[in-house]
Parts: structure tokens; sequence; C-alpha cells
């Protein structure tokens, strides 16, 4: 009886009702948005670190991985090092540099990764196949389209170029059996990848026995922080970093995301929180000497605030999927003008819908519109029923 | 008096602060109802009456004095205890009838059925039982708004019976209709007192405190005299009041 009353009572007044069920959803939809973009960015890091279920990263001492163009000497008897290690099943090393595609017009240059073909995991295969061969090579749609070249074609290519002189150094000749997208890398940057041997020799000496990066692969439950802690012991040339250190170093350099996601977010929810009192303030005010009568009929206190606390949940409820749903489109628009900052890897969403995103969302907005309710509810129900009655019938 | 008495109070003080100032709306009010009497409080407008109604109705409370109904001391019940008070032993009918609009004339009579725990089958049985005691028997899906106010009354009668209150208390119950339907109420509340229940009204309505057994003139916050109707030969006779403080 007491939710026919609050239905009614929400129901008497539809316009207003609806507008502020409008307002609380628009508020609800930020809400959502800002809880996706506290923890969203760090969520699809986190995913794109542990996709090809790498756990540990070895860069050059006091580096972190691609943050310099520094380069770790010794590779092969670290990465025996690495690969005797009984916790560990696949080691899998990166040699960074650049290649330069002589065109008709200046030289396309593309980031160029050494890799092992067979246990690399900076990149996925779309087309075509792994480049086993000395002279192979995969590249992604950003470098197809530059060079003007299509899989299966030849094409020359240098680790060398000097602009002033117009001179490549390096050059070999490669054969493009893939097309790829890179994990790492922006959607828009040109990359390719090779053999790391083949990439080693066409930039000289300097690069003999060196690679950037040697991504570790470990056995499915090993203790990844005391594999971390034992290669560091075992390798000091090299710093070591776990996915839960990367993530940290993420947590720190977004750091200001999540404050300006907490602070929005909450703004949000205290205007969605004031709308509802409003609402609940008029609607209430409008009843007075209803309320009067049922308290003067014996209803008892505690009856009323809990009908008045049903509407205002009821608003929240209604409005709650309206919000999330306007949440989740102006997130996937937000993300897709986000996405498109220079240098981000494709996969990094900065909103990324997680159910737990979304019910706390909605355990939020549930919460703060009983809040709301509470306020009025109790005001209206602690009247003096005598002089309230009393007043109504005077006015 | 022959029965046991349902209402009784003792010195009646009630004021109210208005800024500084204290300004009395009963002065010390003292008188008993017995159990099946029909009693009707008259008086000029802002002579206490409706005050009264409301400290015996426990809605208020006495700036000092006593007020028991039924036994039970109510004049300073807290709360929650009030509220109980009200459900199961006060039946309220008001002027403006103060039906829930969002509910029907059976739901509107269910409401004190399901504050007090009864439960649903037998809730909408009693609600019926009720409306069709009041003539309302095929009005029980209509809302407030679908009855005219001679049935809107009816309801609200019916919803003031719905726990079998000791004490049914009744505010200008015929002050929004018009002669017709007023007389129609009049006869209702002379059956119900037949039936047994004790009725207290507060009313300017000369003809619904001619229909009283027992007519109570108030005055300036005082009771100012008190009279018994005797039907058989219309003989009226003084009630047996104990005097008011400010008349001793």
């Amino acid at each position: 009886m007491l939710a026919t009353l609050a239905i009614a009572s929400l129901v008497r007044h539809r316009t207003r009702t609806v507008l502020a069920i409008l307002g609380v959803a628009v508020s609800a939809a930020m809400l959502l948005d800002m809880v996706m973009l506290s923890s969203g960015m760090r969520e699809s890091f986190r995913g794109l670190l542990l996709s090809q279920g790498f756990q540990l990263r070895l860069s050059p001492r006091g580096t972190l991985p691609f943050d310099t163009e520094a380069t770790i000497r010794g590779a092969d008897s670290l990465l025996a090092v690495i690969r005797a290690r009984p916790a560990v099943v696949a080691a899998s090393p990166v040699l960074g540099g650049q290649l330069h595609f002589p065109t008709s017009g200046a030289a396309v240059t593309a980031s160029a990764l050494g890799v092992e073909p067979a246990v690399q995991g900076d990149y996925e295969l779309v087309a075509g196949r792994q480049p086993t061969a000395p002279n192979e090579i995969v590249a992604n749609d950003a470098t197809f389209r530059a060079i003007g070249h299509s899989l299966g074609d030849t094409v020359r290519a240098a680790a060398g170029y000097d602009p002033q002189l117009r001179t490549y150094s390096g050059e070999r000749t490669l054969r493009l059996v893939g097309r790829v997208r890179f994990i790492y890398l922006a959607l828009d940057q040109r990359a390719v990848a090779l053999p790391i041997t083949t990439l080693r020799a066409m930039n000289g000496p300097a690069s003999t026995d060196r690679i950037s990066l040697a991504m570790v692969k470990l056995r499915p439950g090993a203790d990844v922080e005391r594999e971390r802690a034992a290669l560091h012991a075992l390798l000091p040339q090299v710093t070591v970093t776990s996915t839960a250190q990367a993530l940290e170093q993420v947590d720190q350099r977004l750091s200001y995301f999540r404050q300006l996601a907490v602070i929005l977010g909450s703004v949000s929810l205290v205007v969605g929180f004031l709308l509802v009192t409003t609402l609940v303030t008029v609607s209430v005010n409008e009843r007075i000497g209803e309320i009067a009568v049922m308290r003067a009929i014996g209803v008892r206190r505690w009856r009323i605030v809990g009908q008045i606390l049903l509407e205002s949940s009821a608003l929240m409820l209604i409005a709650a999927p309206l919000g999330l749903a306007l949440g989740l489109v102006t997130a996937r628009w937000l993300d897709s003008i986000l996405s498109r900052f220079p240098g981000l890897p494709e996969r990094i969403d900065f909103f990324l819908f997680q159910p737990r995103a979304a019910w706390t969302a909605l355990g939020l907005l549930v919460v703060s519109g009983i809040l709301a309710g509470v306020y009025p509810s109790w005001r209206s129900a602690s009247l003096p029923i005598a002089v309230t009655l009393r007043q109504e019938a005077v006015g | 008096m022959t029965g046991k008495a349902i209402v009784e109070v003792r010195d009646l003080v009630r004021e109210y602060r208005m800024g500084e100032e204290r300004v009395p709306a009963l002065r010390g009010v003292t008188f008993t109802v017995d159990q099946g009497e029909y009693a009707a409080i008259v008086g000029p407008s802002g002579c206490g009456k409706s005050t009264l109604l409301n400290l015996l109705g426990v809605i208020d409370r006495p700036t000092s004095g006593t007020v028991s109904i039924a036994g039970e001391r109510v004049d300073q019940l807290d709360d929650a205890r009030a509220t109980e008070f009200r459900l199961r032993r006060i039946g309220f009918v008001f002027q403006r009838f103060y039906l829930l609009q969002a509910l029907t004339a059976r739901e509107n009579v269910e409401l004190p059925l399901a504050e007090a725990g009864m439960a649903g089958a037998e809730r909408r049985a009693r609600a019926l039982e009720l409306l069709d005691y009041v003539g309302l028997g095929r009005r029980e899906r209509h809302r407030p708004s679908q009855l005219s106010g001679g049935e809107q009354q009816r309801v609200a009668i019916a919803r003031a019976l719905a726990n079998r209150p000791a004490l049914l208390l009744a505010d200008e119950p015929t002050g929004e209709l018009d002669a017709r339907t007023g007389a129609e109420m009049i006869a209702l509340f002379e059956r119900l007192n037949r039936d047994g229940t004790t009725v207290v009204v507060v009313t300017h309505d000369e003809d619904l405190a001619r229909a009283a057994k027992r007519v109570i003139h108030m005055r300036d916050g005082t009771i100012v005299d008190d009279v018994r109707v005797d039907p058989a030969d219309r003989r009226v006779e003084p009630a047996g009041l104990a005097p008011e403080p400010h008349e001793r």
C-alpha cells in the first residue's frame, strides 16, 4: 500500500518526475563515466601488459621498457640465464630501432622491432605469416599505406639514412610476408618487425649481441615477484619489472586522471543528490496535510519515512539504467576522441566498461537516493500533527 | 452517567506560544464521557473545542492537566506509544475528509488495518464490511475524486471505525456538506452511537448537536454548560459535571 502511495506520488506530477529522472540520469551517466575513467586506463593497460602472457620485462638498468634508446649488451648470455630458470616458459628478446624505406619521394621511416618470431609478444598477425626467414618482414597498415606496397611484395629497407647526403646504410631487400597489428604501438604509428638477427645485421656492429628489452613468460602458478627478485639478483645489469610494478608506474603517471575523475564523479553525485532532495522536498511539502492525516490515524513515523525513501529510491532506480546507457554511449564517444591522442597504444581505452564500475555507480546512486529522501521524509513525519492539520484546514 | 468512563479529563490547560506571549486555548477543563455516550462540543470559533478534540485524539499534548482514554493516561505518551494508541483506540473524522487521493475507497479503509498488522484477505473483508455499513459497498473501487463529499465522509468514517476504536472523534464532520448530505451524516452518527460507538463531535452544526445525547458548550477555553438531552421527553437536564476550576 505504501508502494502504491509512493508510485502515485511520482505519477501525480509526471512532467516534474520525468525531468528529475532525466536530470539524475545525466548525473548518473557522468558518474559512470568518471568511475570508468578512474580505473579504465589502468585496467586497460593491465590487460595490454598481460595480453600475451608475459609477466616480467627486463630493460637496461634504471630504465623502463622502451623509455630510452639504451640497450642491454651480452644479450645471448642473458637470455641463456633466463631460459635456464625452471619457472620460465619463454623469453622473448626485442631490439628496437628504425627502418627507412626509399620511395619515389622522401624516405618512409618506421619503427622496427627485431624479434624472435616464434616467441614474440609485440604484435598480432592479421594476414600472412610470421617472418621466419632472414629476409622476411611484417608491417602494420600504416606502413603498408606509407610505402605503397602490398603483402608479398619485396621492398628495399635500410637501417640508417643520412638526410643531408641522402644515402642509406645497412640496406637489405626484404619480403613483406605479414600484415600485423602492434600491441603496444599507436594505430597510426608506422612499424615493422623482422627477425632480430636481421635487424642486428642491418644495424651493424653497434647492435651485435644487444637487445632493448626481454619479455619473460612464467609457468602458470609461478610466484612472479619471487622470480623477479631472483632475476634481479642474477642479472644486475638490467632492471626487472613485473606487471604489478609496471602498473604502479602507470598509476603514478595517471594519478591526475584519477583525481580528476574522483572530483567530477563526486560533483555529479552531489548534483544528483541535490536534485532528488529538491524534488522530494517539494513533493513532501505538497503532501504535508496528507502525511499529518496518516500520522493522526496511526500510521507510524518510520512507515512514512519509508514511503518517501521509496519514492526517492524509485527515482534513482528508474534513472540509473538510463544513466548507465547514456554513460556508455558518452564514454565510447569520449574514448574515440581521447584515443586519437598521439603515441597512445591502439588498445588503450580511457573508459573501460567493467561490471564492477557499473555496480559501483549504481550502488552510489541508490545510496545517495536513499540519503536524499532522509531529511525531507523525517522532517515531514516529525511535524506536529495538530498544528499541521489546522494550517492545512486554514490553507 | 451510567456507564464506565471512556474519557476522563482533569484540569486540562493548553497554551500556545506567540512570540513571547502565551495564549491560552484551554483554561482548565474537566469532564468525563461515558462509554456509549454521544457528546457534541459546541461553541464559537476560537473557544478551544478543536484544541480539546486534538488532546482527546492524542495528536497534541496539554500544557498541564491529565487526559485518560479507556483507562490509560495519554497526555504524556511518547510519539511511538501515542501513534500506537491512536491506531488502536481512536477513530478520527475530519471536516475535509482527508482521504488519500491515490488510494481507492477500500484501500483508504484498509490503511489503518494494514498498519495494525491485519493480513490481506481479512483486511479486505473488514474494509468491505465497513463500507457496506456506511452504505458504500458498491463504491469500493472508486477513488476519492470519483466520490461526492458525503460519500467521501462516509469512507472517512469507515476508516475511523476500522480498528474498532474505543472512541470516535469528529471535527466538524458536516462542515463541508450540503444540508441534505449533512442530515444523512447526522443519521449515520446516530446509528453508529446506537450500535455502541462512543462519539464525541465538535461542531457548529445545530442539527448535529441536537442529535447528540449530550451537548457541551465552550467559551474562551472553558466549559460553560454541559447538558444531557433526553430524546424521550426532550427534557434537558444538567450533566453532573465537576465544577470548572475558574467557576469555583
